[in-house]
């Protein structure tokens, strides 16, 4: 699921050591291709455009496709971003990294038009699914996977919008060309003129019928799947620059409800909340919104910390921690078990 | 009235939901048009019609698509005034975003603990009374005084004229509906009393302890604009009296029909919240309102353009086959109601469903500890609302217990 694209995040070195270890599976079916082109198109981001070494055409791939691109010492992957259509072409952007040694500095300083390159795939673990409606969410360099699943949602005549976050205006590549393209249905949110992408604004309340594209930074991801975390399963997917690091916090760990009035203890598995888990043990909890606004499934905390995910209880009323909502909120990092009156 | 032109593939009707005969027993039309598609054009209304859970819940959910600032009646108010400044309910984010923050701390869960104290001991006392009359309605008796009474005093509103509460509600929710003579009766009624509750929602003619007074606390934090919070206490009072009344009333209803319900929660009394959600669902108060579309968009298949209004039928998807199996209009106090869109469903779901829960609640708790039986004496007089669902008289029969 997780692509590993080059960020020079503070996990790059995380990120590194686990591509030296897959470097030996991308080798085989390798491909030479040509460095056709090389643009700025955007401040540090540089396109490149690769045709196949005898003109043929390129595999056919789908949107959320990446390639590994086989540079000297390791490998890295790119989503591809160019035209579906275009299949003579494949295209891939890179963002440059100041204190990348990877990939970013090799495709910055090391590589010329006409160059020839190895790469591997196309490949898809991004895939797209087909849906009424999108909401596209890209911040940086991560717009890079969500342009093909635009062209392909706009041709299939879907409801759609992205919206798109940056450092500033000149570091967002294609901005220009999207609003020009597809008008109020792009989003713009540069950093230093309007702040960040209005999350809340975007994802407080569960949409029906509406699955949610992500791709962008770790913090930007972890924020998004806090607010889908009521949302109906399958909705958010989302691409990571680099693996998710371990100590994800409470989420990413099951945990145990003890409920006192039924008698029972289920397990909560980390997809899935604890309305979900004791709904499935046939344990009754009114419930409305499933997705921590109105309140309706408020259940007293007999012992256990949470950690509250809802939008109705004051910051007091969280610490306080006598009640939870529990089709968002879940036990806290480090607390194996929470006891409910249910 | 001339019949706006037809757009092609949807399913086109001469129904008209607002008719005396379909206001007194909605459910029959309710399941033509669900049955006729998930969207059906109302030659007589120039509106479309949705009656399936799956759409109602999609539309309520997506606010971008179908906006609230186009009013939820049959005018599209961002192109025509509506008869009075645009309330939270006729409000889009960002403006809606920042009022609803404001009223949402207001009814936060702490606060609802406090309500259910202050609310529980006249219902205690009242359903003492109407246990030992027997023969009582269960509207005028029991449904109208019971909020008329706990709700105000929450708000803190000055105890005469209360009973304008009323018209006022009824002109507010009639509105939601056709521009037919039960809209022009309610604003004939209504408009006396408009400039009264206006008034009441101002900070000094509220007490200093009630949710009237922290809406204003919310505007002195900067929060909200001042005249926000005008509005905001004028939406409790005209959004919290009249539905939790027919909250009331057809909860008692469905149990004085269903006698073996009554029975499982004299045996369960712990059932009763479950009880009030299934009542809501079956036998919805707020039935029906508009939204509009802001742009091209597709339901079922059917093309809808953008800048039509919508008529949603709350009452309807609650009662969907598809979505509640086919015993759907059966009341089962067994049946996993949660998901019905009695209250709405996304951004404008009912800010205060938990003070509406609470009240239906602490009334039935108070009553099952001490009615044996409850029993339908005679016909129900429907209430003749062109958007609410309830009763203007249900007489019944109540035995003690012991």
């Amino acid at each position: 699921m997780q692509s590993i694209h080059d960020t020079g995040s503070g996990t790059m070195a995380a990120a590194l050591t686990a591509e030296a270890g897959r470097g030996g599976r991308a080798q085989h079916d390798l491909e030479e291709v040509v460095v056709e082109r090389l643009e700025e198109v955007a401040d540090g981001v540089r396109r490149l455009t690769l045709r196949t070494l005898d003109g043929s055409e390129f595999a056919r791939w789908e949107p959320g496709a990446h390639i590994d691109l086989v540079m000297p010492d390791h490998v890295r992957q790119y989503s591809l971003c160019s035209p579906l259509a275009d299949r003579s072409r494949i295209q891939v952007s890179v963002l440059h990294t100041r204190d990348s040694r990877g990939g970013s500095a090799y495709v910055h300083q090391g590589l010329a038009e006409g160059d020839v390159i190895r790469i591997n795939g196309p490949r898809n673990n991004f895939p797209f699914v087909d849906s009424r409606k999108y909401l596209f969410i890209a911040g940086g360099i991560g717009i890079t996977p969500i342009l093909p699943m635009i062209e392909t949602a706009e041709a299939a005549g879907r409801e759609w919008r992205l919206a798109y976050g940056g450092r500033s205006r000149a570091s967002m590549a294609f901005a220009d060309e999207l609003v020009e393209r597809y008008g109020d249905k792009i989003l713009l949110f540069p950093e230093d003129e309007v702040g960040r992408i209005d999350l809340e604004g975007l994802l407080a309340m569960p949409r029906a019928k509406m699955l949610v594209y992500a791709c962008g930074p770790e913090p930007l991801l972890r924020v998004i799947e806090d607010y889908c975390m009521g949302w109906p399963p399958g909705v958010l997917h989302t691409e990571r620059f680099v693996a998710a690091s371990l100590d994800a916090g409470a989420s990413a760990e099951p945990f145990e409800v003890e409920l006192t009035q039924t008698g029972k203890t289920i397990t909560v598995a980390p997809d899935q909340t604890i309305l979900e888990a004791v709904e499935e043990h046939g344990v009754r909890v009114l419930s409305s919104c499933r997705g921590g606004i109105c309140g309706t499934c408020e259940t007293h905390v007999v012992s256990g910390e949470v950690e509250h995910r809802d939008a109705i209880l004051s910051e007091d009323e969280k610490q306080f921690g006598d009640c939870m909502m529990v089709c968002v909120s879940r036990a806290a990092a480090g607390c194996p078990k929470l006891v409910l009156d249910l | 009235m001339t019949v706006t032109m037809s757009p092609t593939s949807v399913v086109s009707l001469p129904d008209d939901p607002f008719t005396l005969e379909n206001i007194a027993n909605p459910y029959p039309l309710h399941e033509k048009l669900r049955e006729a598609g998930p969207v059906v054009w109302l030659e007589k209304h120039g509106c479309y019609a949705v009656t399936r859970y799956e759409w109602v819940y999609e539309i309520l959910t997506d606010f971008e698509s179908y906006c609230s600032s186009g009013g939820l009646g049959p005018k599209d108010i961002r192109k025509e005034a509506e008869w009075r400044p645009p309330s939270i309910l006729e409000s889009d984010p960002p403006t809606h975003t920042v009022m609803r923050r404001g009223l949402a701390g207001v009814i936060a869960p702490a606060t609802m603990r406090r309500l259910r104290e202050q609310f529980a001991p006249f219902a205690e006392e009242l359903a003492e009374e109407v246990a030992q009359r027997g023969e009582v309605d269960g509207i005028v008796d029991i449904a109208e005084r019971y909020p008329l009474k706990v709700f105000p005093d929450a708000v803190g509103l000055r105890p005469d004229g209360r009973e304008n509460l009323l018209p006022y509600g009824s002109m507010v929710f009639n509105a939601f509906g056709a521009d037919n003579d039960i809209r022009a009766a309610a604003f004939e009624e209504g408009e006396r009393v408009a400039a009264w509750v206006m008034d009441s929602c101002e900070r000094e003619n509220l007490t200093d302890t009630g949710l009237g007074a922290d809406v204003w606390k919310v505007a002195d934090e900067g929060r909200i604009e001042p005249q926000q919070a005008t509005l905001l206490v004028r939406a409790l009072l005209s959004a919290g009296v009249d539905t939790t009344i027919f909250g009331i009333g057809n909860t008692l209803y469905n149990l004085a029909k269903y006698p073996e319900q009554w029975e499982k929660l004299k045996a369960k009394p712990q059932l009763a919240k479950f009880a009030v959600d299934e009542a809501l669902r079956v036998e919805s108060p707020f039935q029906m309102f508009h939204r509009t579309s802001t742009v091209d968009t597709e339901i079922g298949g059917v093309h809808i353009p953008a800048d039509s209004k919508i008529l949603l039928f709350m009452g309807a998807a609650n009662r969907d086959p598809r979505k509640w199996g086919e015993d759907a209009d059966v009341f089962d106090l067994d049946r996993n109601a949660s998901g019905h869109v009695a209250f709405g469903m996304g951004l404008h779901q009912c800010v205060g469903q938990p003070i509406a829960r609470a009240e239906i609640e602490l009334m039935l708790q108070a009553l099952v500890k001490r009615v044996d039986r409850i029993e339908l004496t005679g016909e129900v007089t429907p209430w003749i609302h062109n958007v609410l669902r309830g009763f203007a008289r249900m007489p019944l029969r109540l035995t003690p217990i012991g």
